[in-house]
């Protein structure tokens, strides 16, 4: 028999199993009973909600013409956990890349944050239809690669690229703000993308799914009874004609400048010219970012959209809107003349002009676009007595002109439209000191140079005032949402400071530029025109050529603003090209006695290598 | 041949046995829930693993019947030439064995893969109950000690060599036999030190006690007072020396407190390291003048002990960043939650757990856990399995399996202390030893308290290797214990 010291030890050994069996049961307690949080991560787990991507809003022109639709792409997948077992080299050609492409690329995913083996990772984004097709068949040879899809963007027309702006990745910054995005999402960027991102996109449809650890599908949770159907976006018909947009682009073709039109009983914009411009189906898909970046590179701007952003000083363009201030104040009327000795002279100050009869009346001045008239009506204003000041003055004529549209952003759903520059009492008393300047001293704004600014669209807007005598609608591009209803901001009439007679005569003169004055050379025959040269100065280089004009004068369909960056006087290239779209938009077709004329423009080269 | 074969019957214990297929038979429930397919559900499709695993339950009945039938002098007569024939054949394996995930421990004949480090542990107790049961042995004879240490050493050493960790450090779970059998508690008291040490030397060893004061460390500090509160207590318990203890204590406090009236006051920046240090150096200078006055080799020994503390606490940050695989050190931080890394290895433990906890109560019910059946538990039907217990039959379903395991671990004990012979009685322990740390262990690592240690769950996890190695290791012992009465050894 056995008979030693140690048979207490039993209890000891007893001791540790029991403490440690009793240890574990209060574990299993604590995670199985009191700990909820495991039940839903096992439910977060075994339900995989997949999002189903919505397609995207269709985007028509105003003719009902599609210019954007969705086409499919295909998004590689990889979990690199599964993928193992397979020629990498097989993998890599059936793909069409290098076997260090591959290696590269894995790293690349490696080291990103948010990686896991476990979890699919994008390793082939947006391939297209005719990428995916020949190797789908093979991909089912290799373990752990999947294939997602998505759609993109396509396009009609090759035209109106940064109206229509495009679609990327969302940002860091945009995932933050908006609950509707996660990584890797697409959201609009610039353009009408950007604007109408939310009636575009429409709302995520949501499929559950019984999934494993690797992200397989193992099948619909409960026969798709929970799931969501995404609901596409709401299609939109933008104001843009996009035969004129095309048309346009193809006349600015080796110019650098703008084109914009507007309908001016309705405030929609007919054209949004940006030149030089591009192919927007260059941003779609796996070549964006390198095009992107080409684009962004490119010293002409070609990412700048020129007819919202660009500022000008509007030139002569600018006296029609001079000609309604000084009537509306009473500082001259239509039957007011000043003489002109081929400028306007006060003292060593000298505006040059050119040479016409002299003294011209109001109509005739704005036909002739003489510099002294305005000069020595701005002057008057200024200067003159039933101010208390100058400052008083100017602030008056400021308010005027910013009742035209200028000054301060239109409010157009364009992103990142600029508001152009019209000065106030307040930077001429701070450069000059309080009132210590005349009319004299600022004598440039009266034939918009100086300090005053607008963009393309302003100037756009100033003819649709006109053609309207004396009220302009904010120029959109959206016509109409599908489903949904246009920003109220842009059926609201915005009533210029300008009496409805003052207009009468300032049509007429604008009229009589297309007859005989300085748009003569641009004139259509069967279309009464109402046009004013412009010609600003420019201290880089040559003058920019500007040219604004609505038709028919009765009646008007087309406001339209051209600005060709240095080309000289407004006649020569701008004048043309705006009489050009109005005859095409109107008529639908160039006459035999103009083909010349188009011809001309539609080769002119006027950027210099 | 009749009656001694009745005899054997009449005598087994029923309570072991029923246990055994209790677990068996639960364990086959749940790899049938972990390897279930929806889409190929036959009940005796043998290319799925449950249905395999009913050709091992098969094979490991008709092992159990023969090793039943054999004479119980079998075994303890063979010990010595199985444990002989084992470390052979774990060195043979280290050598031919083909490469599996790291590991060369799977001996491949034709379709028949097979880990011999499994059936190693039988011969290992066999041999040790022999060796330790054999007239004349006795611990304090150091040649002994030494053989009996390296009866259980060799076969440890060389599953480390087959990069099989988590098997070789089951071994060390027989020194709890051997504690039982007289070897001095102390041993288990340094491991559980060593253990203590080491955990708090790895994620305490970069944290200062005070934020202001820079180079201090956290887990040297505590490391220092475990060491000195265990030297009193062993001063104590075997001295009686409570001058000494008194003495300490005193001088230990008002160190402090002078520290800490210095560091609030004074603005003095001193080591809360050093501090405790000058305490060690004091205890140990104490320790070795009574050591020499009283010649008493206790307190020496109670010196080198303090003295082995620090040094192992200086050491462990070493050994843990030098020695370890880092996948052994990631797994070690993922326990000690220094590591949050679900991607990665975290991701295992993680995922069981989530299986177990929303098991709930009653558990999701058979084959209705998705955290299994979907494959999220990595190594669900092997080292894992526990995983399915507690999704699919809850908290009742894993308290019962702990239960049973404890129940059948006491059974074995109060079984071994009847055992009229040395050798049974060694061998019982070693049984109860050897699948308690299995037990702790695995039940452990998918519960997130001890760190991913490969090592499967008795008589649950699949695979013939382990369920025949533990049906061997069990019945041998219930065959000794059904003929206890008949002879004496």
């Amino acid at each position: 028999m056995i008979n030693d010291s140690n048979d207490n030890r039993r209890y000891t050994i007893i001791l540790i199993m029991v403490t440690v069996c009793l240890i574990y049961i209060i574990r299993l307690f604590s995670i199985q009973i009191v700990d909820k949080s495991y039940l839903e991560q096992s439910q977060n787990n075994a339900y995989l909600r997949k999002v189903i991507y919505p397609s995207r809003g269709l985007i028509t022109d105003r003719n009902g013409r599609l210019i954007v639709f969705n086409k499919p792409a295909y998004d590689i997948m990889i979990v690199p956990r599964e993928a193992r077992g397979f020629d990498t080299l097989s993998f890599a050609n059936t793909l069409g890349i290098t076997k260090d492409d591959f290696i590269k690329r894995m790293t690349f995913l490696r080291n990103r944050s948010g990686y896991s083996q476990y979890v699919p990772q994008v390793f082939m984004s947006q391939l297209s239809d005719e990428e995916y097709g020949p190797i789908c068949e093979k991909l089912y040879k290799f373990n752990g690669i999947y294939v997602q899809k998505r759609t993109l963007r396509d396009y009609n027309y090759h035209n109106a690229a940064l109206a229509l702006g495009s679609i990327g990745e969302v940002s860091k910054k945009q995932i933050e703000a908006d609950d509707f995005y996660t990584q890797g999402d697409f959201a609009g960027q610039n353009g009408i993308e950007q604007t109408y991102e939310k009636e575009l996109r429409g709302e995520k449809g949501e499929e559950i799914l019984l999934r494993d650890s690797r992200g397989r599908i193992k099948g619909k949770f409960e026969d798709g009874t929970y799931d969501k159907q995404p609901v596409p976006g709401h299609d939109i018909e933008l104001s843009l004609d996009i035969e004129l947009q095309k048309y346009g682009e193809e006349l600015m073709n080796g110019k650098i400048g703008s084109i914009a039109a507007i309908e001016p009983a309705t405030g929609e914009i007919l054209a949004l010219v940006s030149s030089p411009t591009y192919d927007p189906s260059m941003l779609v898909g796996r070549k964006r970012s390198a095009n992107f970046a080409a684009l962004s590179k490119d010293p002409l701007k070609p990412l700048f959209d020129r007819p919202m952003m660009a500022q000008y000083p509007p030139g002569s363009t600018f006296k029609t809107a001079q000609a309604l201030v000084l009537q509306q104040e009473g500082i001259i009327t239509p039957n007011s003349a000043f003489g002109c000795q081929h400028g306007f002279h006060a003292g060593a100050l000298s505006v040059g002009c050119h040479g016409h009869e002299s003294p011209l009346n109001l109509k005739h001045s704005i036909q002739h676009s003489c510099n002294a008239y305005y000069c020595c009506g701005f002057r008057n204003m200024i200067d003159h007595r039933k101010y208390k000041t100058v400052s008083e003055a100017i602030d008056i004529w400021k308010n005027h002109i910013v009742s035209l549209g200028f000054g301060y952003k239109l409010g157009a759903d364009v992103p990142n439209e600029k508001r152009g520059y019209i000065p106030n009492s307040g930077v001429y008393n701070k450069v000059y000191g309080e009132n210590r300047w005349k009319g004299l001293t600022i004598i440039s704004l009266s034939i918009g140079q100086g300090e005053v600014l607008a963009t393309p669209l302003q100037i756009a807007n100033l003819g649709a005032t006109i053609a309207n005598r004396g009220y302009f609608y904010t120029p959109h591009l959206v016509k109409k949402i599908k489903g949904g209803e246009i920003d109220s901001s842009f059926i609201q009439r915005h009533n210029s400071t300008i009496d409805r007679k003052y207009y009468d005569v300032v049509v007429d003169g604008m009229e009589l530029v297309m007859i005989s004055g300085t748009g003569f050379y641009s004139r259509i025959d069967s279309i009464d025109v109402c046009g004013k040269t412009g010609t600003a100065e420019n201290p880089h280089g040559k003058d920019h050529s500007i040219f604004m004009a609505f038709a028919p004068k009765d009646d008007p369909k087309i406001a339209i603003s051209v600005v060709v960056e240095n080309s000289g006087f407004g006649a020569t290239w701008a004048a043309p090209i705006a009489t050009l779209m109005i005859e095409k938009y109107l008529k639908g077709y160039i006459p035999k006695r103009r083909k010349p004329i188009e011809q001309r423009l539609l080769e002119a080269n006027l950027i210099k290598e | 041949m009749d009656r001694r074969n009745e005899n054997i019957i009449d005598n087994i214990d029923l309570w072991t046995l029923g246990l055994y297929f209790a677990l068996v038979v639960f364990g086959w429930i749940s790899i049938y829930g972990a390897s279930y397919n929806f889409d190929d559900s036959d009940f005796w499709d043998f290319s799925q693993r449950f249905g395999k695993q009913l050709v091992w339950i098969g094979c490991a009945l008709v092992i159990g019947a023969v090793l039943l039938m054999l004479d119980m002098k079998t075994y303890a007569t063979l010990s010595y030439v199985i444990y002989g024939f084992f470390i052979l054949l774990l060195i043979i394996t280290l050598l031919v064995a083909p490469d599996t995930r790291g590991s060369h421990s799977w001996l491949v004949l034709g379709p028949i893969s097979l880990q011999p480090a499994e059936f190693a542990k039988t011969a290992t107790c066999l041999c040790l109950a022999r060796y330790m049961g054999s007239f004349g042995f006795s611990m304090k004879d150091l040649q002994q000690s030494i053989i009996m240490n390296l009866i259980i050493l060799l076969p440890m050493g060389i599953i480390i060599l087959q990069n099989e960790t988590g098997s070789a450090l089951a071994y060390l779970a027989l020194y709890l036999t051997l504690y039982r059998q007289g070897m001095t508690g102390i041993v288990l008291v340094l491991g559980l030190c060593a253990a203590v040490y080491f955990v708090v030397g790895i994620k305490f060893g970069a944290t200062p006690v005070l934020d202001f004061v820079p180079g201090d460390s956290l887990g040297m500090f505590v490391i220092m007072i475990i060491a000195v509160i265990i030297a009193l207590a062993m001063v104590y318990f075997y001295h009686r020396d409570s001058s000494l203890i008194k003495t300490v204590s005193i001088s230990g406090v008002s160190v402090f407190a002078v520290g800490i009236l210095l560091i609030s006051l004074l603005d003095v920046k001193i080591k809360f390291t050093y501090l405790a240090l000058a305490i060690v150096v004091f205890l140990f200078a104490f320790l070795i003048v009574r050591a020499i006055v009283y010649r008493k080799i206790g307190y020496f020994a109670i010196s080198l002990f303090l003295v082995g503390s620090i040094g192992f606490g200086h050491i462990s940050d070493y050994a843990f960043n030098k020695i370890l695989q880092p996948h052994q050190q990631t797994r070690i931080k993922v326990t000690l939650g220094m590591e949050n890394d679900l991607k990665k290895s975290g991701y295992n433990v993680n995922q069981s757990m989530i299986a177990i906890g929303s098991g709930r109560w009653t558990g999701k019910g058979f084959l209705q856990g998705t955290q299994t059946k979907l494959k999220y538990v990595p190594e669900q039907d092997t080292d894992f399995i526990f995983c399915t217990v507690g999704e699919e039959h809850g908290f009742i379903g894993t308290t019962a399996v702990v239960v049973g395991f404890l129940v059948l671990m006491l059974r074995l004990i109060s079984l071994a202390e009847r055992q009229r012979s040395t050798f049974s009685r060694i061998y019982g322990y070693c049984v109860a030893s050897i699948i308690f740390f299995h037990v702790a262990i695995n039940i452990g690592m998918v519960i997130g308290l001890t760190p991913v240690i490969g090592i499967p769950l008795p008589f649950f996890s699949y695979g013939g290797s382990s369920l025949w190695s533990f049906t061997i290791l069990l019945f041998i012992f219930l065959r000794l214990d059904a003929s206890r009465k008949e002879y004496v050894m």
